[in-house]
């Protein structure tokens, strides 16, 4: 059994939250460069354009690119011969979280529950999955994901007869409802497949994919590449004050279901699209 | 080219402005966001004073993060409307002049917009270090338990807006969207 300190652990997640919403990810920042070029809307591109200069500010002054510095979410891949050793693993990570979001001047958006509404003040506890795998290694890969987007997210148990082209129009319908509120740009994650929980769990996962990166089942990354155009077409683009560029990126995971069952999530990012990942 | 409007301004000063245009706003606006709507709109009812006059003024949704030592606010950036729409109606019949955030207005607000001669600005979601910089001023004025939601006067110089919901009916988000849509 290999051992892992809960202060190195801290210390790791503490630098990525920082770090994820002070430098916009290089797959981001290219994905706006290149929409500048194709952009036909002149209201577009002033947006882009604002966006770059937006996240070359960001990380010269060292603060956060937007102002919703988001719930965290990690999805820990947790070596099955190590150790955790000084306290437990969810617990590292708050205490990562909770220094981050003070020593970065991140702001805390996290409320102790949806009924007094009372913010915790620290932005924990954050979401947290663990993933079983083999080896000796812990693969933490975070994400800081921001209200706005998170809220027109939306998910739906289809029909296995609705097809190809009842997912298609079902993913369409949720990105034309949430329009400009999603902050445009969009990175779109897709969870197909699975049951009512893991399909939401599957679009999320599906975001920690870069930009640009498409699935290695070409039957998927052909969906990803129709979508995509698709989406691109339907007018909203940048904040949605129309364009051509609705989406960077399109991402969708599979997973296999019951005879009966065609559930979809579409979990939508907007263009602050933070994700770091750290490995211990 | 942009076009530089002060504020707060007279309803006269926005009568001409149209959905698409882009403005630098500079003079003074009042932050407001979910939590402060509730608590101006709860005293309202009890017949309380308005934490501040709110005759032409404009308020900015906006939550920022916490200033770094030597910032005058950190990161600034506008938070989705659409939460506010439920209290905006009635702001609007008592003078507010206008609003700064993203995103969709109900039907309810964008006619209480035209009825007023008021006008809805959006500012680019996520620009909000860019934004912060066009910030030179900060005053807390009222809910300074709310934290990040408390009401504060911002003094601001050439800060970038595009005009979204004009006192002539028309919709950016709608007619911006309709001439590229394809599908
Ligand atoms: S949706 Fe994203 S870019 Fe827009 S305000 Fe929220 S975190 Fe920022």
């Amino acid at each position: 059994m290999r051992e892992i300190h809960y202060d190195d652990i801290v210390q790791k997640v503490a630098d990525m939250c920082i770090e994820a919403n002070y430098d916009l990810g290089e797959d981001v920042y290219n994905a706006f460069k290149a929409a500048l070029k194709t952009e036909k809307s002149e209201t577009g591109k002033e947006v882009l354009a604002q966006l770059i200069e937006n996240a070359d500010i960001a990380t010269e002054l060292r603060v956060p690119m937007c102002q919703d510095t988001g719930t965290v979410v990690c999805i820990v891949e947790l070596g099955q011969e190590c150790q955790i050793v000084g306290g437990s693993l969810y617990d590292a990570i708050n205490d990562g979280i909770r220094k981050g979001y003070g020593k970065g001047y991140l702001r805390n958006s996290i409320i102790r529950n949806p009924i007094d509404r009372k913010n915790t003040n620290d932005n924990t506890p954050g979401i947290v999955h663990i993933e079983l795998v083999e080896g000796n290694q812990v693969k933490i890969k975070m994400t800081a994901k921001g209200g706005g987007a998170e809220n027109m997210s939306d998910l739906k148990m289809l029909k296995p007869s609705d097809g190809l082209e009842g997912i298609k129009k079902y993913i369409l319908d949720v990105v034309r409802v949430a329009g400009p509120n999603a902050c445009p740009p969009l990175i779109v994650g897709i969870g197909i497949g699975g049951n009512f929980e893991r399909c939401a769990y599957l679009a999320k996962k599906s975001l920690f994919r870069h930009v640009g990166k498409r699935h290695p089942d070409p039957a998927v990354a052909k969906l990803e590449t129709e979508l995509m155009d698709d989406i691109n077409r339907l007018g909203i683009g940048p904040q949605g004050m129309g364009g051509t560029t609705t989406a960077l990126d399109i991402k969708i995971e599979v997973e296999a279901c019951h005879i009966a069952a065609l559930p979809v999530a579409v979990n939508l990012n907007c263009h602050a699209s933070r994700h770091k990942e750290a490995i211990l | 080219m942009p076009i530089f409007l002060q504020v707060p301004f007279q309803k006269k000063d926005i009568q001409g402005l149209t959905a698409g245009e882009r403005v630098l706003l500079s003079g003074t606006v009042y932050t407001a966001r979910d939590a402060a709507h509730k608590r101006m709109d709860d005293q309202l009812i009890e017949g309380k004073p308005f934490p501040f006059d709110i005759e032409g003024q404009v308020i900015y949704y906006v939550g920022p993060t916490p200033a770094k030592p030597g910032q005058v606010i950190g990161s600034a950036g506008p938070t989705t409307s659409g939460r506010m729409d439920k209290y905006t109606p009635k702001l609007l019949d008592l003078g507010l002049g206008g609003m700064i955030g993203k995103g969709y207005r109900s039907e309810e607000v964008k006619q209480s917009i035209v009825k007023n001669r008021a006008i809805y600005f959006g500012a680019i979601g996520g620009s909000a270090a860019l934004i912060a910089r066009s910030i030179k001023a900060v005053e807390m004025i009222a809910y300074e338990d709310l934290g990040t939601e408390a009401i504060r006067k911002l003094t601001i110089e050439n800060f970038p807006v595009i005009v979204i919901n004009d006192v002539h009916g028309n919709d950016l988000y709608r007619e911006g969207v309709e001439k590229y849509r394809q599908i």
